[in-house]
């Protein structure tokens, strides 16, 4: 009885312990992160797994956690099956070129909405962003139908052309930059004979390096990975990314996993790679906006 | 900024500025305004793109979309008026857009709360004082830059109801297997589930928001007495709910437009889609049939419209009842 009494008492004196309660909601973060962290990665390993095994080890029972053998051969078997280098090639293409796109209009935007003080500026500028609210489908098909009037429907241009005329989502982004450069630095310049092209060029670009790059990245991925535009305006087989690409083999070869799973791999693995190099610029951005690449 | 610059609104302009303007008849006192009109033209010029980009990939299409939705057009003959026929087949007649309907809210009223409740508390654990915050931050966030299709159907093999991974874990703890998106039931479940796979971005976010929690806030809520749940719901909470709110908006958004994980995972090669009894068939996919595999442009403009509305209401709606997030005054 008083044994029992003293380990709870002992038990109470334990927890209210304000280092031991410290010790055991650590210990309770480390476990669960840790757990978590193990399923949000196990997918990858499952993915590098299936893609490595024959076609018995795909279907078999209980799973093979670890292949028998390294069939490396799925990866050009994977290749062969789809134009994968032309895919690959041509979303490269598409992506480098929504780059360019984006960053040049987007900074020349983003300037006139945060270092220029005109009449009106922040007005327009919460219509320009309210802008964002409008769900892609409602503008879809219309500029269908003037791309197909235009004869761009097959080619690139519908994917890359309006990026040249900014997104406000970006826009929002580099303004938000912009704001934190003094303003006597441009007026200085500014009193010195600059033009607001040259304050633009000489003193706002490079101190906005980092979020160009940001902004960079995130077109490149958002592009990599786009699959809607794609699949409505490249009708040639010889132009789809590599998204379109997965998906055909998809449906085409739906049942050849490692082949899939191979493929797969190759697809994730340049973002990877990108990010891997980029961590902080990631870090950062993300920060920043919240969105994904 | 290079130091000996005094800032502009201490010093009077140079000599020179005030001569030019002078030449002209402008009072020194006057010279703001005749400022302000140079500078409205060189705002305008700097958003000059996205003027243009507003009016012809904004304004034009969504104008034109209004139009078609009380058309019937097929592209190739030119849009004939029809009312308002097709938004009465829409509501009255078809099943298959209220189903589109059903699932699409799932996602939203079901889906994004989970996720969002995950993140944030992942988000809780991550911000303890936790060693090798860098590495699991990586891992979480490592999945929101795959490629969205080879995500789909990685995940499609990991669903696969005989051979996936789900299935051979739940067998090996001794569970009964279910279907995953072959099942009806367990379908949109199982996209939550692989939404919260990639959408680890979000918990990376709401760290970084937890990190600008005021630590003498907490402290002082911890000297009054408050525990860990209180000060997090009285404290973290408030504190973070304008980003809460602006994740809520985005991703409601995006909700609305779940297109590309379920098509990749249902569309066959006859371009049919949608999965078991359509379960997965979410508002944009039967927008993008209706356009681009029926070719009933009107019909999908309709469709389109009545997304637009539904979003709209919903984002007021969160606006409206946006009374819990507190805004700091700084």
């Amino acid at each position: 009885m008083t044994g029992a009494q003293s380990i709870t008492t002992r038990q109470r004196g334990w927890l209210s312990s304000r280092r031991n309660q410290e010790r055991l909601k650590l210990g309770f973060a480390y476990f669960i992160c840790t757990a978590i962290g193990l399923i949000y990665i196990f997918p990858f390993y499952w993915m590098l797994a299936t893609s490595l095994k024959s076609d018995q080890e795909v279907f078999q029972w209980p799973p093979a956690w670890i292949p028998a053998v390294l069939h490396w051969e799925n990866y050009p078997a994977a290749l062969n099956y789809i134009p994968f280098w032309l895919y690959m090639k041509n979303t490269f293409i598409i992506a480098t070129l929504s780059v360019i796109g984006t960053v040049i209009s987007c900074t020349l935007i983003a300037y006139g909405f945060s270092r220029i003080r005109w009449p009106g500026r922040d007005i327009v500028f919460i219509a320009y962003l309210s802008t964002l609210m409008l769900p892609f489908q409602v503008t879809m098909i219309p500029l269908y139908i003037v791309f197909r009037n235009l004869g761009w429907v097959g080619t690139y241009l519908p994917l890359v052309v309006p990026t040249f005329f900014g997104s406000p989502f970006y826009v929002f982004l580099l303004r938000q930059f912009y704001m934190t450069i003094p303003n006597e630095l441009s007026d200085a310049a500014r009193i010195d004979g600059c033009g607001e092209l040259s304050i633009f060029w000489r003193i706002m670009i490079p101190l906005t390096k980092p979020a160009l790059f940001t902004v960079a990245l995130f077109t490149f991925l958002a592009q990599y990975s786009a699959f809607l535009p794609p699949l409505i305006y490249l009708t040639d087989q010889k132009q789809w990314t590599i998204s379109l690409g997965l998906q055909m083999f998809k449906n085409m070869y739906g049942l050849q996993w490692q082949k899939m799973m191979a493929a797969s791999t190759l697809t994730m693995l340049p973002p990877l790679v990108l990010f891997f190099f980029t961590q902080r610029t990631f870090m950062e951005g993300i920060t920043l906006t919240g969105i994904k690449g | 900024m290079p130091p000996g610059i005094p800032p502009f609104h201490t010093s009077p302009p140079r000599m020179e500025v005030m001569d030019i303007m002078s030449l002209f008849g402008v009072q020194a006192k006057r010279a703001s305004r005749g400022w302000k009109w140079k500078e409205l033209a060189l705002g305008i010029a700097f958003i000059s793109p996205a003027i243009i980009g507003f009016l012809a990939f904004t304004i034009y299409p969504v104008i034109m979309s209004f139009y078609y939705s009380f058309t019937d057009y097929n592209i190739l003959q030119s849009p004939l008026w029809i009312g308002l026929e097709n938004y009465q087949d829409l509501i009255k007649d078809d099943a298959v857009f209220r189903k589109a309907i059903y699932n699409t809210l799932y996602m939203v009223l079901i889906g994004l709360p989970i996720h969002l409740t995950f993140d944030f508390l992942m988000a809780l654990l991550l911000n303890t004082r936790i060693r090798g915050r860098s590495l699991y931050r990586t891992i979480f966030y490592m999945p929101s830059i795959t490629p969205i299709v080879a995500t789909a159907i990685l995940w499609l093999w990991i669903y696969n109801p005989q051979y996936g991974l789900a299935n051979s874990v739940l067998k090996a703890l001794g569970l009964p297997t279910i279907g995953w998106i072959a099942d009806p039931f367990w379908s949109k479940p199982s996209l939550i589930f692989m939404g919260m796979w990639y959408g680890g971005n979000t918990i990376l976010i709401y760290l970084a928001s937890l990190q600008d929690v005021p630590n003498e806030l907490l402290e002082a809520a911890e000297l009054d007495g408050a525990n860990a749940i209180q000060r997090t719901w009285h404290v973290t909470l408030p504190m973070m709910s304008p980003v809460i709110f602006y994740t809520m908006i985005m991703y409601m958004i995006s909700y609305f437009q779940y297109f590309t994980e379920a098509w990749v995972m249902t569309a066959q090669r006859s371009g049919a889609a949608g999965g078991p009894l359509n379960s997965l068939m979410f508002y944009t996919m039967y927008l993008y049939q209706n356009a681009f595999q029926f070719f009933k442009m009107g019909y999908a403009s309709a469709m389109a419209w009545i997304l637009f509305l539904i979003v709209l209401a919903a984002t007021v709606l969160l606006f409206k009842t946006s009374g819990w997030v507190y805004y700091r005054s700084e």
